[in-house]
Order: structure tokens, then sequence, then C-alpha cells
């Protein structure tokens, strides 16, 4: 082993040498490139295919059908509540999530005793386990022994307990509330090291210009701010329409398909139904719809940065 | 370092925040760790308390009586260091291989000669935003037609390619902002990339090395899809999905849960708050920085 290693070594060199000078460092990539490759791309290609055709793990037919699998998806009911519950989760989440996270971050900017602290204390909910955040959140939102309808009714905010996710009126608010929870402080820190950016000399010119507070917020350091901020929420909102763990472990989808999300959905048709082929074109759907997140925030982003430039 | 925070208090000063305002801003700052913390000390309290009193009208918020039945319950009835041990596995693997296969290719797409770098770049950016459940079927069908369902090496292929990207990114933010005269006298003495990599290159990212590894570490450590859908025996299943699989006959086991999740993600926190710095810079460093 160690002999052939060592004659390796001797060989090598030449090889970098000679004409294999712009091939070098592409080489290096190859290792990354391959596994993604093989890991994400050839699986979506192959994906792309098993949506035209009628397949299934439970019986061996496999016939192509053109587009026979998504004109069923259109006129599948099933299929248009989860695209809408995950639009609303996703608009209503990272809206949520971008406004509380810059309050939080300018907060942050400030300086005081502690701030250290705060941010290690951010960084809590995001290095916990998805599947931990929905069981933590069952407990804490349970109808009957949840801590947060005991400290609704003691307060006397309400005066019956609520049951968040067991009812079909507050099951995607119970899951709104966790997801907020969970990623708002990665994007208050997201939209701290942007504000952070920001030179002082430009806030400190608006002062002695005699610009409050609020002025130098909505002058110079918001406008300033919003290419991160549109970038942090379309990383959010794209993140965010993948939504699969807490759904999953927190209500599986329902009471009454009322938290069926478009992942959710297709998992069940691909691992409870076994429908390859249909499962296939729905997440094919939800590429689609993911593509068309991405365009509208990246024109907003050009628009902005053309304005920026001007 | 000392310069800039004097700067900064001159520039609070010039500011003269109001008494009122500070108030606001303690105030504000105590909300936010409740909010982040609470649910979590909730948890840990919640593990040390028998069922009848989690299950009692008024709820205690200190553990009084204190019991470790949940802890013991969770490693006899229900197994739970095979899940453990299970992840520590695929994790480690994981990361180990991402850190290996992302840094050389970090490396070259920050420092050496490579046509439409930013557009290989952002390749690997669009790759992780893909919607993941679009690969699980067809993974599915290809690990069955090898048989490579249910074993540690599937969840490590998989994860390597989800983690890759973040690595990447990371890793060639950092490469980029280490000045070229460093290694511009070992380049001109004819030392081959490889050679100033090992030597010059990763001895000084050491801490930003570390840093990603935890990052890749967390990020496979807490994946549950594609644990759920590739594994359906104990010994090979990840603590995620050992965790969603807590069910009771009668009631739901939220002691044990609650014990479950104090038991795999203190050790998390713990890593957290000692590299918080690390992390916060790793994280919002790359992203900013092109």
């Amino acid at each position: 082993m160690a002999g052939i290693e060592s004659r390796v070594r001797v060989h090598r060199p030449p090889v970098f040498r000679a004409g294999a000078l712009h091939l070098g460092p592409v080489m290096l990539l190859i290792p990354a490139l391959a596994s993604i490759g093989a890991i994400s791309l050839y699986p979506v290609m192959l994906g792309l295919w098993l949506s035209l055709r009628d397949t299934s793990l439970a019986s061996p037919t496999d016939t192509f059908i053109g587009f026979g699998n998504y004109i069923q998806l259109v006129t599948d009911s099933q299929f248009w509540g989860a695209w809408t519950h995950t639009m609303q989760f996703t608009f209503v989440s990272t809206l949520l999530e971008t406004l509380i996270g810059l309050l939080i971050a300018l907060v942050l900017c400030e300086q005081f005793r502690g701030r250290g602290l705060v941010r290690a204390a951010m960084l809590v909910p995001w290095a916990i386990p998805t599947v931990v955040t929905s069981r933590m959140f069952g407990w804490l939102f349970d109808g009957q022994n949840g801590i947060v309808n005991y400290l609704l009714r003691s307060t006397g905010i309400i005066h019956r307990n609520v049951d968040w996710y067991g009812s079909p009126d507050f099951a995607l608010v119970t899951i709104i509330i966790a997801d907020v929870w969970k990623t708002t402080p990665f994007m208050a820190l997201l939209l701290l090291a942007g504000l952070q950016t920001i030179p002082e000399s430009l806030s400190e010119a608006s002062v002695i210009d005699g610009a409050n507070a609020w002025q130098r917020l909505w002058h110079v350091r918001l406008p300033l701010l919003a290419p991160t901020l549109l970038i942090a929420s379309m990383f959010r909102a794209l993140d965010a329409f993948r939504i699969f763990d807490l759904v999953y472990v927190l209500t599986g989808g329902g009471p009454a398909d009322s938290t069926e999300v478009l992942s959710t959905l297709t998992y069940k048709h691909l691992f409870s139904a076994l429908q390859v082929g249909y499962g296939s074109s729905l997440s094919t759907m939800m590429f689609i719809t993911e593509i068309a997140i991405a365009a509208g925030f990246s024109w907003f982003l050009l628009r902005k940065m053309k304005e920026v430039g001007q | 370092m000392n310069a800039l925070s004097d700067h900064r208090k001159v520039l609070a000063l010039g500011f003269k925040p109001s008494s009122a305002r500070r108030v606001l801003v303690y105030a504000v700052a105590a909300l936010i760790v409740c909010w982040s913390i609470g649910p979590f000390l909730w948890q840990t309290s919640t593990s040390f308390q028998p069922d009848r009193v989690l299950l009692a009208a008024t709820p205690h918020f200190f553990p009084y009586p204190i019991t470790f039945e949940h802890f013991v319950s969770i490693f006899t009835e229900k197994s739970f260091h095979r899940y453990i041990i299970n992840s520590a596995i695929v994790t480690t693997i994981t990361t180990a291989l991402c850190l290996v296969f992302g840094s050389i290719a970090a490396y070259a797409l920050a420092r050496l000669e490579i046509r439409g770098r930013f557009r290989i770049l952002w390749f690997f950016l669009a790759v992780s935003m893909f919607p993941q459940i679009a690969i699980v079927a067809p993974l599915y069908v290809l690990a069955s037609n090898i048989g490579w369902l249910d074993s540690y090496r599937i969840l490590v292929v998989v994860y390597l390619a989800l983690g890759l990207p973040l690595v990447i990114w990371v890793l060639f933010g950092y490469f980029r902002s280490i000045p070229q005269s460093l290694d511009e006298a070992a380049r001109i003495d004819g030392a081959k990339p490889m050679r100033i990599f090992f030597r010059i290159i990763l001895p000084i990212s050491l801490p930003a090395v570390v840093t990603t590894g935890l990052l890749c570490f967390i990020a496979a450590w807490n994946e549950f899809m594609f644990a759920l859908a590739f594994t359906s025996d104990i010994n090979h299943q990840t603590v995620p999905v050992g965790i969603a699989n807590f069910t009771g006959l009668h009631y739901v086991p939220w002691g044990d849960i609650a014990a479950a999740s104090v038991v795999v993600t203190l050790p998390l926190v713990i890593l957290v708050l000692i590299f918080q710095q690390q992390i916060i810079n790793g994280l919002t460093g790359g992203a900013l920085k092109e």
C-alpha cells in the first residue's frame, strides 16, 4: 500500500505541470460537484421523468402517460388546499419574521450591557432540532395541560382552554407561531450584521443635520438595509415554502387537512399511497412555485439596486 | 478593536439616549431572552416532573417533586441510546466528508484561477434552495435498487450533498478574506496549490473550519425527512425520527419526550453558547461579503 502511494506521488508532479494548469483547480471541485450532481441534480431530472409516468411502488404498472398526472393535479382540490396553506404559511411567517427580526436587530444595534448574552440566547432556537421544536410546542400549546392555555387563562385573556393545534381554526396559527419562534432570532442576526455594515459616518452626518431617531431610521438606515432585507427574506421564504418537519410532527397535516402543506401532501402520496408518478408531479409543481417566488424577489431586488445606483 | 468601541461610545454619547429609551431597550432585550430560552427551560423543567404533576390542573414551574424516571425510561424502555449512536455515526462521517470536499472546493473557488467562479458559487446556493421533497422519491427508488435503504451510507451521502453548499459558502467567504500576499511567496517558489492549501491556508483557517464543521454537524444532527423516508429500523434511525415516534398508548408521554429533547439538545446548546461569536460571524459574514 505504502509502495503504491509513494509511486503515485512520484508520478503526480509532471501531470500538474504539463498542460494541466487550467484543469488543475477545476479538479478540486470535482468531489463536491460529483456528490451534488449525483444526489441533487440527477434525482431532480429523474423526478421530472417519473412525473410523466403512471408508476407506483405498490404495483408493477409503469407506463408513460405524458402530462396525465399534471392534468389530474390541476383538478385535485387536495393539492390546491395544500398549495394555499403553504402560500399562507410562507407569506405570513416570512413577513412576521422579517418585521420582528428587524425590530430585534435595531434594538441590538444599541450599546447596552449584556448584549453578548442576548445574542447568545438568540442562537438557542436556531440550534434546536425542528422535530424537538415541534414536540416542545406540542406540549406548550397542548389543549388540556398546555402552559400557554394556563397562562392565558390566569391572566384572563381567555376563559376556556383553546384547542390550539387540535382545531382547524388555530392549527395553522400554532404552526406559524412555532416557526416564528424558531427562525426569527436567526433573521435578526442576519439583519444585525447588515445594519453593522452601514457606515457610522452616515448616521452621524444625519444627526448633525438634525435628524431625529425616526428620520434616521426611515431615511438613512432602512434604504441602505433594503438589499439585505430583501435577500434575507427571499431565503427565508424559499425555506418556509419547503416546510415539512414542523407540520409532520405537530399535526400530520390535520385536523381535517387544515394544515396540510405541499411537502407533507407529497410525502403522503409517495410513502402512504406509494404513487411515485403522481407524487413527483406534485414536487415539480413545488419547484415551479419556488422559482416563481425567487423570480419575484429578484425582480424587486434588481429594481432596488438600480434605484440605489442612480 | 478598542479604538472602534471608543468610537462607538463617543457616538452613543453624541446621540444622548434618553433614560426612557434605555429602559425600553433593556425591556425589549429581556423579552428577547425570555422568548428565546423560555420554551427550552420549560421543556427542561418538564423532564424532571412526574407524570401526575404534569397532568395536574395547575402546572408547577419548577420541578418539585423532582424525578429522574423519564430519563431512566427513555434509555431502558425506548432504547434511546440506539438513536443517539446512529445519529453520532452518521453525523460524524458526514461532517468529516463535508469538510474535506467542501474546503478544497472553497479553496479552489476562492484562491485559484477558475473561470466563472461566481456562477459556480451561485449554482451551489441555488441547489441548496431546492425543495428537498423533490429528490426524496427518486433517491428512494435508486437506493432501493442498490440495496442502500436502512443503512448509514444513504444518509451520509444525502447529508453530504445537503451540507456541501453551506460549507463551501462559509469557507469561501473566509478564504477570500485571507490576504493574497500570504501565499504569494510560496507560489513564486513554485509550491503546488494543494501544498499551499495544506501548509498555509488550512492552518490559519482552522477556527473557521471548526465553526463550519459545527454548522454542518448541527444541520445533519437535526435532519428529519430523509431519515424518516430512508430508514425503518431502530438500528439505523436517527434521533429526530426517534423523538417523532415517541407515542404512548393512552396519552402523549410528554415527560419522556421532554427528557429526550433535553438529552439531544443540551450538548448543541452548550456548543452554540461556547462558539456563538464564531457561528454568528460564519453565518452572517459569508452572506454579506459578496
